[in-house]
């Protein structure tokens, strides 16, 4: 009962403001022990030496870039089903961090790639299709940019976030169905991990931090957008 | 439901043959594109053999992508797409119907000249099936999926190269399977895996896009 | 019949209209009046379910017009601001296309018929004035006697004097069988309304 009311915008401003201080406190900790956990704490891995230790931003920044993707698509669903102005929103909110992760993702990945297979990209599945991920966010900002009206705006980008949201298993299992050059999955949510316990430690704290930080930053950036549409009185 | 969706075929394909020079132009600028690679790579036969796949396709897709402002805009402009919003049928019906009027008149003639193109790059002959096929299959998704871009960026300035930026990354799965269907062939490999892929994305396409299309459509006429 | 309850528009930042409600019922003939950019068209377009309104609700038999769908679209005929014809087709060919997308079968002597009646020539559209296209337009209204609801957007533009005349005889027609006509126009149209809603 009490979240419908939350449903507004004059309403949900405020509590967008709490939401986004506390996050915004508690990733800079998280954030601190994770990158320390990964720099210093965690061993040299056998084959790749030190080199690896780029996995502790390049992990976490790929599962929240699909991660995002999948919330955006959640927020376009419940907008298009319930009409719903603040859920058009959020979802333009998250799209910008979003992208910003997938573009960490595949630049870090690329610094990774050069002293381990000797090439800064190549054309393989998981690559490509996390390439059409950070096009599929362009494509949603660049559409919102495009339609004056932001209610037409907001419904239209639901459309293309949900059709689009097909690629995230495409990228996901990518490892799976393809033989590819990108290693496959050492960390699955059913089975034990493959990988040295404070490696998985450093990168949960990372994940974690990087989820946090995503919800500051949207919060923050729906608070702008409902000044911007005068949803709420400045 | 089945009477307006034959409505819907008929007259778009009666407008189609009304606007021949239209057909013509797309079809000629797959001509053209798939034209421009060897004068730009370099013409030795061994070369173009190999990028023959990947060359025709590419063409085949931005010919494709030229051709989707036609299938919603001028229905935009002059009123009928309202007519249809407001019509008896499902929207849904409707749109499924333009979309197979569509590829019917731009992306059929391009299955049928891409072995005039294959010719040109000296892929060898028992390898013509395999595209025609690819493309058969592959064509028709890339109108449902282009459609549904072309929906959303209905009266937009700039529409063109927004709808590129849209359409594109979602045109790539099918760019890999198609190519990749004949070039698995030419490798001796058999490209059946790609192919049924490429049908298996023709059902699904086929069955979700026009919902897609639909909405788009409404969103886009508000 | 038709009920529009409570309805507000907004539309690129300023508020068309709020708090709007009005009812429609059989054979009544109602106008909506108001100066250029009053907001009109997007009363009309609203109550056809083409745009949704920013609040409230419009209602065909008691039931929201959200839910119904084609059952509410197939009792109305709606004519707008662009006649809906297709330059490259032919005035029979628009009107027979227009008849078989609502579900109605017509003979071709029917369609024929209303074409002459509005003196509509059987050339190209794209040949034709604007007069002519509105008048081949107006042709469909000839076929659409048994739908209840007529929502016409500035029905009179571009007509002659006999053509509109005509046209205020079709509208009168309806009304008296049972039908409920709502148009727009920002000028009197010599015609006996029902009802006036100023915008």
């Amino acid at each position: 009962m009490r979240w419908y009311w939350y449903a507004s915008p004059q309403t949900f401003f405020p509590l967008a403001g709490r939401i986004a201080l506390w996050c915004g406190l508690a990733a800079v900790p998280l954030a601190l022990a994770g990158l320390y956990v990964g720099f210093f704490v965690a061993p040299t891995d056998a084959q790749q030496g030190e080199a690896y230790r780029i996995i502790f931003i390049h992990v976490p920044a790929a599962w929240m870039s699909m991660f995002l993707y999948v919330v955006m698509a959640f927020w376009a669903a419940i907008g298009l089903a319930f009409n719903t102005r603040l859920s058009g929103m959020m979802a333009s909110a998250i799209a910008p961090t979003g992208a910003l992760f997938t573009f960490i993702a595949l630049w870090t990945g690329s610094l990774w790639g050069k002293p381990t297979w000797g090439t800064w990209w190549v054309w393989d599945a998981r690559l490509t299709s996390e390439l059409i991920l950070l096009f599929l966010y362009f494509g949603f900002m660049a559409l919102h940019a495009a339609i004056e009206d932001p209610r037409r705006a907001d419904r239209a980008c639901a459309v293309l976030a949900l059709v689009g949201v097909v690629n995230i298993p495409i990228i996901y299992y990518s490892v799976q169905w393809w033989n590819t050059l990108h290693q496959g999955a050492s960390v699955s949510l059913t089975r034990a991990p493959t990988m040295a316990k404070t490696m998985l430690t450093g990168m949960l704290l990372m994940a974690l931090a990087f989820w946090l930080y995503s919800m500051a930053v949207a919060m923050v950036r729906v608070r702008c957008i409902m000044r911007e549409r005068e949803a709420v009185a400045a | 439901m089945l009477a307006a969706a034959r409505t819907i075929l008929q007259r778009d394909l009666l407008l189609a043959m009304r606007r021949r020079g239209d057909v013509a132009t797309a079809l000629l600028f797959f001509v053209i594109v798939a034209s421009l690679f060897p004068l730009g790579i370099g013409a030795q036969p061994n070369l173009l053999r190999e990028i023959a796949p990947g060359v025709i396709w590419v063409a085949a897709l931005l010919s494709s992508l030229l051709s989707l402002r036609r299938l919603f805009e001028s229905d935009h402009a002059d009123g009928t797409l309202e007519q249809m919003l407001l019509g008896a049928a499902p929207l849904g019906v409707v749109v499924l119907a333009k979309a197979v009027a569509h590829w019917l008149a731009a992306g059929l003639p391009l299955v049928a000249i891409a072995p005039v193109i294959a010719l040109q790059y000296d892929l060898p002959a028992v390898l013509y099936p395999v595209l025609a096929l690819s493309l058969a299959l592959g064509t028709p998704v890339l109108s449902l999926i282009g459609a549904i871009g072309a929906a959303l960026t209905l009266g937009l300035r700039g529409g063109g190269v927004l709808l590129a930026l849209l359409v594109l990354p979602l045109y790539v799965p099918v760019l890999i399977l198609g190519a990749g269907a004949v070039e698995m062939s030419a490798a001796g490999s058999g490209g059946e895996a790609q192919l049924l892929l490429l049908a298996a994305a023709l059902v699904f396409a086929a069955a979700f896009a026009p919902w897609a299309i639909a909405a788009a459509l409404r969103i886009s006429s508000e | 019949m038709l009920e529009g309850a409570d309805l507000e528009c907004q539309r690129g930042g300023r508020t068309l209209f709020r708090g709007l409600s009005l009812v429609l019922r059989r054979g009544e003939l109602v106008r909506i009046a108001g100066p250029n950019g009053s907001g009109k068209t997007s009363l009309l377009r609203i109550l056809c379910g083409l745009l949704t309104p920013t609040a409230g609700e419009v209602r065909w038999n008691g039931a929201p017009i959200r839910g119904l769908k084609e059952e509410y679209t197939k009792s109305l005929v709606y004519l707008g601001h662009a006649p809906a014809v297709k330059d490259d087709l032919t005035p029979g060919e628009n009107l027979a296309i227009a008849a078989r997308l609502c579900g109605m079968a017509v003979a071709p002597e029917r369609l024929k018929a209303a074409l002459e009646r509005f003196a509509v020539p059987d050339a190209l559209v794209r040949r034709l004035s604007q007069g002519q296209k509105r008048r081949a337009a107006l042709a469909r209204l000839l076929l659409a006697a048994e739908v209840p609801l007529w929502l016409l957007d500035e029905p009179f533009t571009a007509l002659d004097a006999a053509a509109a005349e005509l046209t205020r005889a079709t509208l009168r027609e309806q009304v008296a069988r049972g039908g409920a006509v709502l148009y727009t126009t920002h000028q009197d149209a010599g015609l006996q309304e029902t009802r006036v809603i100023e915008l």
